[in-house]
């Protein structure tokens, strides 16, 4: 891949234009996203996003994988939503290969993907509130996000690469007593949210950093690819939850925010709403947990018929996506494609910073609630 | 020679001393107060809840390696620090802990005029620190902050102006002695002028929700991004002491100084038994704790929101209660 | 005594920033040297009992002005700057006229103080002595009774300097 080269023509040396980079150290590209953005003053006249300072040649790798052994791999791109990833997988490869799973593994996996949403909604406000300066937001979140993994590493032992699931089901039943913590956990997350909104939702400053900051239609959404929150923001209803249910959703009752202006402060309602929908899912789920085994019935050495399959499911970033191809043969995939939805959606940035200014460009990053890990796999 | 030389001279070495102490323990209970706000609990390893930290940083800083970056322009790169942090002290020559000479080193007659001039020229640290840095987002911060101080600087000294209506005088021992014969502390008869010189010195000391200059989420370190060690040291100094300065300007301007609560009430008399330097102190360190509470409170404003509120709502603010603190001045 | 030599001093130190401020390689050095210079006069100020004049220069000329000479500095590239003005004879026939005119002021100032006598209380006169609550407030009076007209003359001619730079600035931000 070539780095494009920030464009400033030599021909005409224009003194007001600054070509800053921002990044990849930079305290807030969330990573190592490398942003060249040109500047008048302080307005943002272009931006480039330059990306692959983590490309690990994840898709590459996996093609060289047992199919069991790509699910610990898929924790390593979307790190901080590690179950969702792993979910998306396996039931990529529980399409191909057609397997039944039990319902008790789709509605811990349901609870588990919810548990997974609120601990990547919680890094996302943390990092995006403390981008735009409110500091302690970060230690609040980071603190309820403590909990979650705590529930994760009680359930697989693991607190941010769980390989918690597999094809079939999942590796273990939920740990005795866990879903009380769950529960109580629940309760603690909903005080607590409040707790965010009386800091924020209101806040006067917080309004002026985000309502209209980062606007875009739901037909531009759509045309530069945008999903999850970014696109549900700008009014568009999408979310594969409910558009094409994966594990046990179609069971559960819940509603999908959407925005009005499609601006940054409404990305934001849309993801608060988001945490308190997750715990009604997670709520329902404990309620209804059905008895009976968390393993469905799978051969031992995984070789799915040759054919290909594309899974989608609602990560909490958005849609994210498998494309499996197997040949029958081998025991290992012979394509292996993600469509991460950090990456579709960074694909926005450029249109969104055009015309505000150095300040904004980090709450746009933010807004769009990106992982390096994902993006460039 | 006793009384002219030596005893000033000794004054100002207790006084820098005393206020760069302060400055490290003012550093400490940020970190303190922020984690506390946070659900943490801050420093804790260097000593008893971590009371020898205001020493540890100081050594810090003192012991690391001082790097001046190969395109940075020596001269000024040295002296930028060196011209922030100085104003920031001279501004304690007026400033009096209490009623007696003892407690200050001059008292002279247009002592509030003299904290706005010097505390002017404070501008020109951050200003030529970014740009000797010769490096991009230096430059930027410091124009953020350039601009920033030069616009609330006149929303500031405007709302002084209609202070200076009521009390009559620029002496700041003066205006203390005002607020007792009047009985009553400034912060009750000019409350718009309060906030308005509260908000203007958050702004002028870049401090959160103003803290652009130095924003380190957006222009990574701000205007000392390419500095290190004491030269750091030195910016950060200033910092904390014009925090100190914009407090003890507020406390003698609209709290009475050195006074004690309701000074006009005799049964309160007991609360004298205090020093008047302990009340200042006081006082002042319950504003600096306000500034901390703010910043662990708000998010941070944009630039161009920044200006429109300097500009247009503070600036018509003040003139608008220099008008009106006029007209009282002249009917009553 | 004192009094005189610190006054020389600070004349002699005034006088070489001045030079310094001219001759500085850098602008930004120049700017420098040039802020210092107007600190020592708000000093030369304060040794002649004037505080509030000594305080205003600081605020003003220190604090203000110099600020926007920096900013202004700062942000345009002066490297080319000189190049254009190296025509020799045009600087030497430029810098024969302000030598003549600085020549003719000295001339003047030097010619009527020694008319005048080396008395010059008298010109103190119009501020009524004695200073008994410092001058800041006798400058007020002045300003505001015998100075009245003048002062609001020099207010609305800033006035009308601000809106015309703010028209300039419009102007240039529509096209």
């Amino acid at each position: 891949m070539t780095v494009p080269a920030p464009r400033a023509s030599t021909s005409q040396f224009d003194t007001n234009e600054l070509v800053i980079n921002m990044g990849p150290q930079h305290p807030s590209t969330h990573g190592v996203l490398r942003v060249v953005l040109r500047l008048d003053g302080e307005r943002v006249l272009d931006a480039d996003c330059v990306i692959g300072y983590i490309h690990r040649g994840v898709e590459k790798l996996c093609e060289n994988r047992d199919w069991t052994h790509i699910i610990l791999l898929t924790d390593r791109m979307d790190y901080v939503a590690a179950a969702t990833n792993n979910l998306g997988y396996v039931e990529a490869v529980e399409k191909l290969m057609q397997i039944e799973v039990p319902r008790r593994a789709r509605y811990i996996r349901t609870i588990l993907a919810e548990l997974q949403r609120i601990a990547s909604h919680c890094l996302w406000l943390g990092t995006h509130a403390m981008d735009i300066g409110a500091l302690t937001v970060l230690l609040y979140a980071f603190r309820e996000r403590e909990f979650v993994l705590d529930l994760f590493e009680e359930f697989c032992g693991a607190r941010l690469t769980y390989n918690s699931m597999r094809v079939g089901g999942l590796p273990l039943d939920i740990p005795p007593g866990w879903d009380r913590k769950l529960r109580s956990f629940c309760d603690l997350m909903e005080g607590k949210l409040d707790d965010y909104e009386t800091l924020l939702t209101n806040n006067r400053i917080w309004l002026k950093r985000t309502r209209d900051v980062g606007v875009i239609s739901g037909e531009e959404a759509i045309g530069l690819g945008l999903c999850g929150p970014p696109l549900r923001g700008s009014g568009v209803s999408r979310d594969l939850r409910k558009d094409e249910p994966n594990a046990a959703y179609e069971e559960f009752d819940f509603d999908i925010p959407l925005g009005t202006r499609g601006d940054t402060y409404d990305r934001y309602l849309i993801r608060m709403e988001e945490f308190r929908q997750s715990i009604r899912i997670i709520r329902q789920g404990l309620d209804g947990l059905p008895e009976g085994p968390v393993m469905g019935k799978v051969p031992r050495l995984l070789k799915p018929p040759a054919g290909e399959t594309y899974h989608a499911i609602e990560s909490p970033k958005g849609e994210l996506g498998y494309f499996l191809v197997s040949d029958g043969k081998s025991t290992n995939p012979y394509r292996f494609r993600v469509r991460p939805p950090s990456f579709c959606n960074l694909q926005g940035l450029k249109r969104l910073v055009r015309g505000h200014l150095v300040a904004d460009v980090v709450a746009l990053i933010g807004t769009i609630d990106i992982v390096l890990g994902e993006v460039d796999r | 020679m006793l009384d002219t030389v030596v005893i000033p001279l000794l004054k100002i070495a207790v006084l820098v001393n005393a206020v760069l102490v302060a400055v490290t323990f003012l550093v400490l209970m940020e970190r303190k107060v922020i984690a506390w706000a946070q659900s943490r609990l801050g420093p804790m390893r260097v000593g008893p809840y971590g009371i020898l930290q205001a020493l540890a940083d100081p050594i810090k800083l003192i012991l690391k390696e001082d790097i001046t970056p190969v395109k940075a322009d020596r001269y000024v790169f040295t002296l930028a620090p060196i011209m922030s942090l100085v104003p920031a002290l001279v501004v304690f020559a007026v400033v009096p802990f209490g009623p007696d000479p003892l407690y200050y080193i001059g008292d002279i007659n247009v002592g509030l005029l003299f904290i706005i001039s010097v505390t002017s020229i404070g501008v020109y640290g951050i200003i030529l620190g970014g740009w000797a840095s010769n490096s991009k987002y230096p430059l930027l911060a410091s124009l953020r902050a350039s601009a920033q101080l030069i616009s609330y600087e006149i929303a500031v000294t405007m709302t002084l102006v209609s202070v200076i209506l009521t009390t009559g005088t620029l002496s700041l021992v003066g205006i203390v002695e005002a607020q007792r014969e009047s009985g009553i502390w400034f912060g009750f008869i000019q409350p718009v002028a309060l906030v308005l010189v509260f908000i203007g010195g958050l702004a002028e000391t870049n401090r959160a929700p103003f803290d652009l200059p130095e924003a380190e989420t957006e222009l990574t370190g701000g205007f000392h991004t390419e500095y290190s060690g004491m030269r750091f040291a030195l910016f950060f100094l200033a910092e904390y002491a014009n925090m100190i300065v914009i407090s003890a300007v507020v406390v003698l301007i609209f709290f009475g100084g050195w006074l004690r609560p309701f000074p006009n009430i005799a049964w309160l008399g007991f609360l004298d038994l205090l020093p008047a330097w302990i009340w200042f102190v006081g006082k002042v360190f319950l504003f600096l704790y306000v500034f901390i509470w703010i910043r662990a409170t708000l998010p941070r404003y944009r630039y161009d929101q920044l200006m429109s509120l300097g500009w247009k709502v503070l600036i018509p603010v003040a003139i608008g209660n220099l008008v009106v603190t006029g007209v009282f001045k002249v009917v009553f | 005594m004192a009094e005189a030599l610190l006054f020389y001093t600070l004349a002699a130190l005034i006088l070489g920033l001045g030079v310094m401020v001219v001759s500085a390689r850098s602008a930004v050095h120049s700017v420098l040297f040039l802020v210092v210079n107007f600190l020592l006069v708000a000093v030369l100020y304060v040794t002649l009992n004037a505080e509030f004049v000594a305080v205003i220069q600081v605020l003003v000329y220190a604090g203000g002005i110099v600020v926007l000479y920096l900013f202004v500095v700062m942000l345009v590239n002066l490297k080319q700057a000189p190049e254009r003005f190296s025509d020799p004879r045009r600087l030497a026939r430029s810098g024969l006229v302000l030598g003549g005119v600085v020549l003719a002021l000295i001339v003047v100032v030097v010619s009527s103080s020694l008319r005048a006598g080396a008395a010059p209380e008298g010109t103190l006169s119009g501020f009524g002595t004695p200073f008994t609550s410092g001058n800041t407030e006798q400058l007020g009076w002045v300003l505001y009774t015998s100075y009245l007209i003048p002062f609001e003359l020099a207010s609305m001619l800033l006035l009308v300097a601000m809106v015309g730079a703010i028209v300039l600035a419009k102007r240039h931000l529509g096209e």
